[in-house]
């Protein structure tokens, strides 16, 4: 045989001895875990997937080897198969005479009068932002005759730098959401706006001799100048009335860590690259928050193993395992609770005053020493993050310790708040709880944001809604909160509505709608204009105004301190100086100056950027205030005895990276994406670690449960905690710590629409404000029921082989062919390469003009995702559901793979993306019987729906697993709304027919058609796939390899290039970089 | 046991065998035919739209270029087909009273749009892009015919896959300068394939016979 897996019986079981040795765990029940046998599917490198193949269980390995374990009876049983032979030759024949259809007729519908730049067929790009927890990302959205399909990044934007998040590339879906809420209404009953306008107006006059005591204005985080100059305005007029603000998306613990360090609000900015060692507490600083993308950009930028020496190194001490957490050179896995002992400890270490008492481990902790050493090693150019699960106390110890290395100015600065008025969101929303229980509010209204669903199950906001004599709440959705509101308004989506945002550095972009409402949806502008004595104002004219207002005020966009004013506002009890002092003279009632022509240039110039220029942020010198650092309770014991099974735990609340606080529960592309490290899809799950899990002996192992597909039998569990219960089911994670569960919000939605309603289980059920993000006494009790998970971690599995590869940097250094090392057949060819082309029959063809060819560096990759909602955005890819992704039949056309090497406890974590390989000599194209999948004379592998009759031979024939089915219809034909989003570029698929990658051919040949009409070939970097334009840390890199100055062709001229199981020799195109690990000699010892 | 059949059977079962090769192939050539012919191609037909608006007239009788009314050809996949506007810059003036012309001013006065029947209609799994063929010398009247002798616009070929590939296979049959891409007057010289040869290099058009030319 030769290829595949090499068959040295003897090396294989040491390596499986040796794996199995320091997995750390040993499965249960099955026995098989302390299995000696050596098993294919523990690769000689250490590489797996899953706790199974890890273990090397039998019933798992069974499994792999069925073809249809779950269709296996009706195979077997005669009668069926008869039956089914019957209907297939039925269906034939329907399915022939269908095709015997004449064209219908199609209208062409031209424009009455042509609006200027619109060229049919052509898209445009708009510049505009979209906020989100209190930080906007800048955007360019494509519109197709006014229709918004695709989200890309704005390049000049410096919050996105071209990259996208996956809430970004859903967004479009969101707009489009059929369950959005689409009319205005009174307790259920269809309203016009000015009957609420006269409503809200009547409250308002009842307020004025009250000087609005009676009113509550709640608002999610706002970010947008504008709208905080409005909410002020009204509270001017107003002035007993209060301002609440709660946002789960947002950096509660970051405000409070800064409020405790500084005793003022500021905001930290990273500049990772400058940093050489990063010191993650807790910290998704890549994955999710403030700055993302941009970090992301600035991380991967310096893990270049070409500059070995600028390599940079991260630690990470975590809890749930994140990405950031996997890009880690050392990750540490601890209960949240233990953070802050050991940053303590380091921060000792670095030479921070003040700490209080401290814990000396004896013998020494070696992580403690060895990071402390770096640290030091590395002071000015080393940067300490703490994360936004983790409280006030350890982001203070985080600034202290960066201080007292001398990074502040280097690798972080401190800033004003990108917030417009940050407030301690918890004590406010407590507050406008306990105003309205004791009946001081009339009228409330609540701007965006679900906070009856959201607010921590001690805030009994819903209780208390009883007490308001006018509700009013402005949403997407009708959702939790509006049904106990009087009246929901049908909130405009941002790419619907007119409004400006703030970027992590304090960049403002003005957001400029794509479309007109689609439901008459108003924004929140609007909707504080109707409170104001200019009601019928619309959106565009407040930010226009205002804008214009600040660009008098201060000479230019930008903010000066000449027109500080010493006014304070009332911020939800709260004083604060307002700090917007360019904005703060805008802040006038009235209704502003003429509109100059040239203000109406230096607009447009704004609209046409995305980014008003120079409105960054200016640093701030800041220092850590004294005595801040003390010990405030006593911290968790670290490394302490374990508790009994069930009794004791720790839990931990972490927004959901799909689906965050439940804001994204009812969008299809979000709510199937594979989760960020659990790859769980439509539900949350108590996740654990697989000790904790095999001592709770709940039900068995879950994660070594797996069926086929993913499809995984879990055990529901009950989670009690201070004396509050919800039941939900249990996932093993691995590297998540011992004695602790992590739990999602955003789930168990009630009212959130069709997708989102009843997914998962409600973790704010359980969770207090005065342990929002984690606590302990945590019972988990097993219910004896079990639940399916759909987790895509399981489908697709390589059986063993193609893994990534990965090296530390030293081995690198020595010898950078080690990436490589175990690999390859052995069949050497002439000029060293396995396999050599001379091993099949075939001639090679010669591409005349363009070889399309990618290249992706397994380094860089951070698993964000953003590349496969970015492609399902593109490409039109439909979304099938929990039921068939149960069955396996999830069509995203690129997955991020995870692998795992080391023990279970606390492994390394690789991703590695895996679009069609587009492979030379293609085993798919051979077995279609209809030619429906065939090479292209620039190298790809055309995929032609409309041959395609089905048989599956080409998804069965690829060792990628790269193909997917339309095995029903998954695409949604019906739905008005949809339609509008699909990109017209792209063949809408139906049922019966196999799709994949495809290169993303529409843009390349959009791209060739415009090089060619210009006489000139195509240049690099001109065509971007939607993978590659979507990924923040580029990753992903796709271009021409006859010509030998692209990037693509110089990346996979790097030694490090390896082929995605190249022993088979299919001869990819996409080619992947191995992965360097820049460890550190003392913890890898 | 005596015969069942009589030995003619045999006659029969030799000559019905060998006949139904005849009849299984004739089969075969009159569903291709059907195939190809215009009652499924709806080649030659002409299609009635909501104002009989006439090619002949506005072309060969008043000389407008193509590119007047179908601006986007040069740039975009769409040749694009004029809003209503278009036709009011002159149909205010001219015939501005005529009865044919009302759901056009009504177009105009109400802002709906006039709904016109697609003629050339390609399948929507098949992308053409009208401004690359129009860059590299493809004219307008070698697909669409001679448009300015239509009253009433008709598809002029059959724009089955086998008449585009015949093209993509060898251009040189087909291309013309590109300064007589619009003409209507245009007749291929006697010397075509020389001419074509010659653009074929000048205008760098490939032979583009992959599926995902046209297939994504």
């Amino acid at each position: 045989m030769g290829f595949g897996i090499r068959d040295s019986a003897e090396w294989l079981r040491d390596s499986t001895e040796r794996i199995q040795d320091s997995a750390g765990f040993a499965s249960n029940g099955s026995g098989a875990g302390k299995s000696r046998i050596p098993s294919p599917e523990s690769r000689p490198d250490g590489f797996w997937r899953t706790l199974d193949e890890l273990a090397g269980n039998p019933a798992f390995r069974e499994r792999l080897y069925q073809e249809f374990p779950s269709q296996i009876e009706a195979i077997t049983d005669p009668v069926e198969r008869r039956t089914f032979l019957r209907l297939m030759g039925a269906s034939l024949a329907l399915a022939g005479l269908t095709a015997c259809t004449r064209q219908p007729e199609e209208k062409i519908v031209p424009y009455v009068r042509q609006p200027e730049e619109i060229i049919p067929g052509k898209p445009l790009f708009f510049a505009t932002a979209m906020p989100l927890g209190g930080v906007a990302a800048g955007l360019l959205v494509e519109s197709h005759e006014g229709r918004p399909t695709k989200i890309e990044g704005n390049p000049q934007h410096p919050g996105s730098l071209g990259a996208t998040d996956i809430f970004a590339q859903a967004s479009v879906l969101g707009l489009y959401d059929p369950d959005r809420s689409q009319t205005l209404t009174r307790v259920g009953e269809i309203h016009p706006w000015p009957a609420f306008l006269g409503a809200i107006r009547a409250a308002l006059t009842a307020q004025q001799s009250l000087q609005g005591a009676g009113l509550r204005i709640l608002t999610e985080s706002v970010n947008s100048p504008t709208l905080a100059a409005q909410i002020r305005d009204l509270l001017a007029r107003f002035p007993q009335a209060k301002w609440h603000q709660w946002d789960p998306a947002s950096r509660e613990n970051a405000r409070a860590g800064a409020m405790l360090a500084f005793g003022e609000y500021v905001e930290a900015q990273y500049r990772l690259d400058q940093a050489d060692v990063i010191l993650a507490l807790d910290a998704d600083f890549l994955g999710c928050g403030s700055g993302g993308l941009r970090y992301a950009r600035d991380f991967t930028a310096r893990r270049q193993p070409q500059r070995a020496d600028r390599m940079n190194r991260l630690y990470a001490l975590e809890c749930m395992p994140t990405s950031t957490g996997a890009r880690a050179d050392h990750r540490l896995p601890l209960r949240a609770s233990e953070i802050e002992r050991v940053a303590r400890l380091i921060a000792a270490g670095v030479g921070v005053s003040g700490l209080g008492p401290q814990v000396v481990f004896n013998p020494p902790f070696k992580w403690v020493d060895a990071i402390t050493k770096d640290l030091q090693a590395h002071r000015g150019s080393s940067l300490v993050v703490a994360g936004d699960g983790q409280p006030a106390i350890v982001h203070a110890i985080a600034h202290a310790m960066n201080q007292t290395l001398g990074n502040v100015g280097r690798t972080l600065v401190y800033t004003d708040p990108v917030e417009a008025a940050p407030v301690d969101q918890l004590q406010s929303l407590r507050d406008l709880a306990a105003d309205m229980d004791a009946g001081k509010v009339d009228l409330l209204v609540i701007v965006g944001g679900n906070p009856v669903y959201t607010s921590p199950a001690d805030i009994a906001l819903a209780g208390a809604m009883n007490n308001v004599a006018l509700r009013v709440h402005l949403s997407l959705y009708d959702d939790e909160t509006s049904e106990l509101c009087h009246w929901q308004i049908p909130e405009a989506h941002f790419l619907e509505s007119w409004s400006d945002a703030r970027a992590y550095d304090g960049t403002v972009s003005i957001i400029q709608p794509l479309i007109a409402p689609l439901y008459g949806g108003k924004s929140a502008h609007e909707l504080l204009a109707a409170m104001s004595d200019r009601p019928e104002q619309s959106g565009y004219d407040i930010v226009r105004q205002y804008w214009n207002r600040v660009r008098l005020a201060t000479g230019s966009g930008s903010r000066s301190s000449s027109v500080e004013s010493g006014q304070t506002y009332v911020v939800s009890g709260l004083s604060r100086t307002p700090q917007q002092a360019g904005e703060r003279a805008a802040t006038q009632p009235s209704p502003g100056p003429a509109l100059s022509p040239e203000f109406d240039a230096t607009w447009r110039r704004w609209l046409h950027d995305g980014v008003v220029p120079n409105t960054a942020f200016q640093p701030r010198s800041v220092a850590v205030k004294s005595g801040v650092l003390s010990p405030s309770s006593q911290p968790a014991l670290f490394g302490g005895p374990s508790t009994g099974a069930g009794q004791g735990l720790e839990i931990v609340f972490r927004n959901d990276p799909s689906i965050l606080d439940g804001r994204f529960a009812n969008n299809g592309w979000l709510q199937e994406l594979p989760k960020q490290i659990t790859k769980l899809t439509w539900d949350n799950a108590v996740l654990v670690s697989p000790a904790t899990a095999e001592r709770l002996k709940a039900g068995g192992f879950p994660s070594a449960q797996g069926g086929e597909h993913g499809n995984i039998t879990s055990s529901l569990v009950e989670l009690r905690y201070g004396g509050r219960t919800v039941r939900g089911a249990l996932l093993v994670v691995v590297g998540h710590p011992d004695d602790c569960a992590t739990v999602h919000l955003g789930y168990g939605r009630r009212r959130a629409g069709h997708l989102g309603t009843g997914a998962g289980f409600d973790a704010n059920a359980i969770r207090t404000s005065d342990a929002p993000w984690f606590g302990g006494g945590l019972d988990i009790v097993n219910t004896g029921d079990t639940f399916s998970l759909a987790c895509t971690q399981f489908h697709h599995l390589m059986e063993g082989r193609g893994m990534v590869h990965a090296v530390t940097r030293d081995e690198f250094v020595r010898d950078p062919k080690s990436v490589h090392e175990s690999r390859g057949t052995g069949i050497v060819g002439a000029n060293g390469e396995t396999p050599p082309r001379t091993i099949t029959l075939y001639p090679e063809f010669k591409y005349e003009g363009y070889k399309w060819g990618m290249a992706i560096d397994v380094n860089a990759c951070i698993g964000c995702n953003a590349c496969v909602v970015g492609c399902q955005a593109e490409n039109n890819i439909p979304v099938v559901g929990k039921d068939q992704v149960l069955r396996g039949r999830e069509m995203h056309w690129i997955r991020v793979d995870t692998y795992y090497r080391g023990p279970a406890a606390n492994p390394e974590t690789y991703f590695q993306p895996v679009p069609c390989m587009q492979c030379e000599n293609a085993p798919c194209e051979v077995v279609c019987p209809v030619g429906a999948t065939v090479h292209s004379d620039e190298g790809l592998n055309d995929m032609v729906y409309n041959r395609c009759v089905g048989t599956r031979y080409c998804s069965n024939n690829c060792p990628y697993k790269v193909r997917r089915f339309n095995f029903l219809l998954y695409q949604d034909w019906n739905t008005p709304s949809l339609k509008l989003g699909r990109n017209p570029d792209v063949t809408v698929r139906s049922r019966g027919v196999m799709e994949k990658c495809t290169y993303c051919v529409q843009r390349i040949n959009a791209a060739k058609i415009e090089s060619e009409k210009q006489d000139r070939s195509v240049r690099d970097g001109e065509i971007q796939t939607a993978c590659q334009q979507a990924c923040p840390a580029n990753a992903i890199v796709f271009g021409n390899l006859n010509d030998p100055g692209s990037r693509v062709a110089q990346l996979q001229a790097e030694v490090r290039n390896y082929s995605l199981l190249g022993e088979l020799n299919t001869r990819p195109r996409t080619t992947y970089l191995a992965a360097i690990r820049n460890a550190n000699r003392e913890l890898d010892a | 046991m005596s015969q069942i059949f009589h030995r003619s059977a045999n006659t029969i079962s030799r000559v019905s065998i060998f006949g139904a090769v005849f009849v299984v192939a004739g089969l075969l050539v009159v569903f291709d035919e059907v195939n190809r012919s215009p009652w499924v191609t709806q080649a030659d037909i002409a299609r009635g739209q909501p104002i009989q608006f006439s090619h002949e007239r506005h072309v060969a009788g008043n000389g407008l270029d193509c590119r007047y009314c179908h601006t986007s050809v040069e740039d975009s996949s769409f040749a694009g087909i004029p809003p209503t506007k278009t036709c009011m810059s002159c149909h205010s003036q001219i015939f501005a009273n005529s009865p044919f012309l009302e759901p056009v001013r009504e177009s105009f006065r109400t802002g709906r749009s006039i709904q016109w029947t697609r003629v050339h209609d390609l399948p929507d799994f098949v992308y053409f892009n009208h401004s690359i063929h129009v860059n590299k010398g493809v004219g307008c009247t070698t697909c669409h015919g001679q448009v300015d002798r239509m009253p009433l616009m008709w598809q002029e070929k059959s724009l089955q896959m086998e008449w585009c590939i015949d093209c993509h296979r060898s251009p040189e049959l087909y291309v013309r300068p590109r300064e007589a891409v619009f003409s209507v007057e245009y007749t291929p010289p006697g010397d075509q394939l020389q001419l074509g040869r010659r653009l074929v290099a000048e205008y760098q058009i490939q032979r583009l016979t992959s599926c995902s030319t046209c297939h994504r």
